[in-house]
């Protein structure tokens, strides 16, 4: 399905005088409003008619592939389809409008909605209690070690400034430790792609502050001795965080608090079927277990029953009889994170996702992510390496290195002959241990006809490049754009339009 | 699938050790069908009421009328479901219209350059002092009382992290940041930055007077503007035009929804100079293969999946949908109707200023020139005076004594192109009956 390649101008250089739009009443003029030097000289924006907005906005929707054109199996990302009920809760005008300054009692929908989602994520991840206050993974990591870095401070262990990550780990974890004055010290892999115990031995001491971790990781293979890493670190002392980039590949099947995490964080724009937009907005909750509970970023949602009392359940349940007040008030508490309390809008698609799922679903949800993915490398493990050729959960990493070797055809190639065949790319070269990879991972929303479509694009794009590496090389030629000239964008830094001198 | 794979049953596929088996079933929610979803969380927007009340509330969140044009755009499959345009060819339609996004905030604040989005206004003011902190090699900051309140907090959240030091800059009597100080405060040179908002939380135009953002720059020290409310930027002039250097901003305003507060969408745009040090996402202009016109992600060496600890920021995810929004209802608006639509919110928020402060006991609590947000002071506690108005179905704004217990007699009221007149005047009644009531409590 090739994209239209026809140009489309900036919106700067269309639109005219007159072409204005009639949204709003006539008004006064601004300088019968406002003393003069405190009013701006120019506005150098262009006026376009709604029609061309429209039809400029419709064309480069055209010239962008999403979940919705065709399949997306770019590890680590989770681009499962984004089911619609999700926006049409999310955009019922009395949730969509409410402002967080709204009194606690005018609120009380949205209260109940923050209140629900939080607790079938504490029990769904085993953690005590999640903050839903930061606004995507990054986000939650650094909330998470702002709580670590406040908690050795209160246990008068201020000492402890390492944050042990494996080599496999995602470029957040090291650059949010940074943001915490944290030092970062890598963990490198063992022959399995594991995190060896013994390795966490050594390093695991009485400067260990976090260890960062994901599971399965992001090669895709589960840590079977996660709760031997866990107690080794509690045992000297430091707390295990969990990064919740993997989460769709484990839930109702085992639970981060389970295996020894004391703090962790989930993209709900992942597992919970929150569309990606482009990059964004996201949504990162905070768990964490019971000690940490205090220094959660505020507000929290506290639940009352009819006479008062505090609610404490320990997982979801109904909230038609409770109510609830947003609590800022929390002493050992690391502070707030973002301007309002949450991307409730996110939390919204969340619990909607939940619910139609429960239970039984998440968990069958989780068993057909990790299906798709193992179909997937058993099918193309005669044409590409697979350096790690086991079971593996959601997502699995191959490689090009002996294409490249025998062809010249890199993992980029392939991923540029993938976008000519219609399909999206894996994530390419990451992680970085691999080389020449390509992570996959096709989650349980597709079809096996689909996969089986794609095993054979792939398995053709091999096979044209033992035969004509030339035409690998020169993909991609059905895009709206060719190859794109990288060095030039970072050498001559071209950011913004600018008007005609 | 299984046979191809090599295993028998699913369950073989999931096996995790006994150590770390679920020991019970998870308690989430029951599972609904689609209608059964629409029921229930119809009853969750029974349950917000908020909608019913006459609103006068703003302080960082802002109500205006977002043409459907937007939404219809917005809600395109390929822009919803689309990941960070990492393959640019297939992306090349999200990468324009993100490089549109930074023409406009950039044409609107008058700076350089803008980043592709951070995740609200708040952040945006704390990676922008964390770019000041790197450009300077100081650890301090000093910012005007008159930032919101939220966005400082956010501040001090980061600098426990970073072992920052915060300092604040008092507000006088007109509202506007107490500037006398300030000289005395640089003098040592240990702040990466001075931070100002304008308009700032009490609705004042607080930009720096002409000749002071010189004199912040002589101490090598970096001035921040922060605008909380991006609908301003079509009226009062430019940040770069008194001083910034970096503009940390909100633009919710521009076609994103309140949504009891998130996602909204920040920006932060600086000189060239900075460009280097802005965090997150930049989209490029160049070319292809072809020499085509081909738009880009760039500059990355800056980003955490490259630099990992040494990044500029460890922000991956940002509000890109939001941004996508915001472009598409400044297209909309266009500079006819972003001035007109600023010029409604200063012209409701005087007459609202006016209608009020004619009431006994009420008063415009400062004197500087305001865009669409002023402080009013109330006979008695604000608290009361705005519960009293809840029961009358109106949200009369915030009591600023939440943060300036000095303030607990003033409400922040705000009024934009969607505040009629007959809103204004059914505010003004409840409270024109508020003294008559306090009086008959005692």
């Amino acid at each position: 399905m090739p994209l239209p390649a026809f140009d489309t101008p900036l919106i700067f250089e269309t639109g005219q005088e007159g072409r204005a739009n009639r949204y709003l009443p006539e008004g006064p003029a601004l300088e019968t409003l406002l003393p003069r030097e405190a009013l701006r000289d120019d506005l150098p924006l262009p006026d376009n008619s709604e029609l061309d907005v429209v039809r400029h906005f419709t064309r480069l929707s055209q010239k962008t592939f999403g979940i919705d054109t065709a399949f997306y199996p770019l590890g680590s990302c989770t681009m499962k389809y984004n089911p619609r009920i999700n926006d049409a809760m999310a955009n019922l005008p009395a949730l969509r409008d409410v402002h967080p300054f709204a009194p606690d009692h005018a609120a009380q929908g949205a209260l109940a909605v923050m209140w629900e989602l939080e607790r079938a994520l504490g029990s769904l991840f085993g953690m005590a209690a999640f903050s839903l206050n930061p606004a995507a993974g990054a986000h939650a990591e650094l909330a998470a070690l702002l709580i670590a870095k406040a908690y050795f401070k209160r246990k008068g262990e201020p000492q402890r400034n390492v944050v042990i990550v494996p080599d496999t780990a995602h470029g957040t974890n090291p650059a949010s430790a940074a943001m915490v004055g944290f030092k970062v010290l890598s963990l490198k892999s063992d022959a399995h792609g594991r995190v060896d115990p013994e390795e966490m031995r050594k390093v695991a001491g009485p400067d260990t502050a976090v260890c960062m971790m994901t599971n399965p990781n992001t090669l895709g293979l589960f840590e079977p001795r996660i709760h031997e890493v866990s107690d080794i670190v509690h045992n000297a002392g430091g707390l295990m965080y969990y990064d919740g980039a993997n989460a769709n590949a484990l839930m109702g099947n085992t639970r981060p608090g389970d295996m020894g995490f004391d703090l962790m964080h989930l993209n709900l724009h992942k597992t919970f079927t929150i569309p990606h937009g482009g990059g964004g907005a996201g949504a990162g909750p905070v768990g964490v277990a019971a000690h940490l509970v205090p220094f959660l970023p505020t507000p929290v949602v506290r639940a009352f029953d009819a006479g008062g009392n505090a609610v404490d359940a320990s997982g979801w349940r109904d909230s038609t009889d409770l109510t609830f007040a947003l609590e800022f008030d929390r002493p050992q508490a690391i502070g707030t994170m973002r301007s309002f309390w949450s991307n409730f809008a996110h939390m919204v698609r969340a619990l909607a996702y939940t619910y139609a799922n429960g239970a039984d679903g998440l968990t069958t949800v989780s068993q057909l992510a990790v299906l798709n993915a193992n179909y997937i490398r058993a099918s193309i493990r005669d044409v590409v390496d697979v350096p790690y050729d086991e079971i593996n959960r959601h997502e699995f990493v191959a490689s090009a290195q002996s294409l490249k070797r025998e062809t010249g055809v890199r993992a980029l190639d392939i991923a540029k002959a993938l976008l000519d065949r219609g399909y999206h790319a894996p994530t390419v070269y990451f992680p970085l241990i691999v080389p020449e990879c390509m992570m996959i991972e096709p989650t349980e929303t597709e079809s096996k006809e689909t996969l089986d479509q794609f095993i054979a694009a792939l398995r053709e794009i091999v096979a044209t490049a033992k035969s004509d590496p030339e035409q690998i090389l020169a993909a991609p030629v059905n895009t709206a754009v060719g190859r794109i000239d990288e060095t030039r964008a970072a050498r001559q830094p071209d950011l913004r339009w600018r008007p005609p001198a | 699938m299984l046979r191809v794979i090599g295993v028998d049953t699913l369950d073989d596929l999931v096996r995790v050790p006994d150590a770390v088996a679920l020991r019970a079933p998870v308690e989430v929610t029951p599972r609904l069908s689609e209608i059964e979803i629409a029921e229930r969380f119809g009853r969750f927007a029974e349950r917000t009421t908020a909608g019913g009340y006459t609103s006068f509330l703003g302080a960082g969140a802002y109500r205006h009328y977002i043409p459907p044009v937007v939404g219809a755009i917005a809600m395109r499959g390929e822009f919803l479901t689309s990941y960070t345009p990492y393959q640019a060819e297939v992306s090349q339609g999200y990468l324009q219209a993100i490089y549109e996004w930074q023409t406009y905030i950039a044409l609107l604040t008058g700076l350089d350059v803008a980043n592709a989005s951070v995740y609200d206004g708040a952040t945006a003011l704390a990676e922008g002092a964390i770019m000041a902190v790197n450009a300077t090699g100081r650890k301090a900051i000093l910012i005007s009382q008159a930032v919101h309140p939220n966005y400082r907090a956010v501040l001090r959240t980061y600098a426990e992290g970073l072992e920052l030091t915060v300092d604040e800059l008092p507000y006088g009597a007109d509202g506007r940041t107490d500037l006398r100080a300030l000289d005395a405060a640089l003098a040592d040179q240990r702040y990466a930055a001075v931070v100002v908002q304008s308009p700032n939380f009490f609705g004042a135009i607080d930009a720096l007077p002409a000749g002071v953002a010189e004199r912040v720059k002589s101490t090598k020290t970096v001035v921040i503007g922060v605008v909380a409310e991006a609908m301003s930027l079509a009226a009062l002039a430019a940040p770069a035009t008194w001083g910034a250097e970096i503009c940390a901003g909100e633009a919710q305003s521009f076609g994103n929804a309140i949504a009891y507060g998130g996602p909204h969408v920040g920006f932060i745009a600086a000189t060239n100079e900075h460009l280097r040090r802005i965090p997150g996402r930049l989209v490029g202009r160049t070319v292809d293969v072809n020499g085509k016109t081909a738009y880009v992600l760039t500059l990355q060496a800056r980003e955490q999946h490259i630099r990992r600890e040494k990044a500029t920021s460890n922000i991956c995810t940002n509000q890109a949908h939001c941004a996508l929004c915001a472009t598409v209802y400044l297209a909309a608006l266009g500079k006819t109707g972003l001035r007109g639509c600023a010029a409604l919110n200063v012209a409701r928020t005087n007459e609202l200023k006016t209608k009020v402060a004619k009431l006994d006991g009420f008063s415009v609590r400062f004197g500087a020139p305001t865009f669409n947000e002023v402080a009013i002071r109330v006979p008695g506690r604000a608290a009361d005076v705005l519960s009293a108005l809840e029961r009358k179905q109106i949200l009369g704004g915030i009591s600023l004594g939440r943060w300036y217990p000095e303030l607990d007699d003033c409400i922040l009221m705000t009024a934009t192109e969607l505040t009629s007149s007959a809103d204004v005047d059914r505010l003004t009644t409840a409270l024109s009956e508020f003294p008559v009531r306090a009086a008959a409590r005692v």
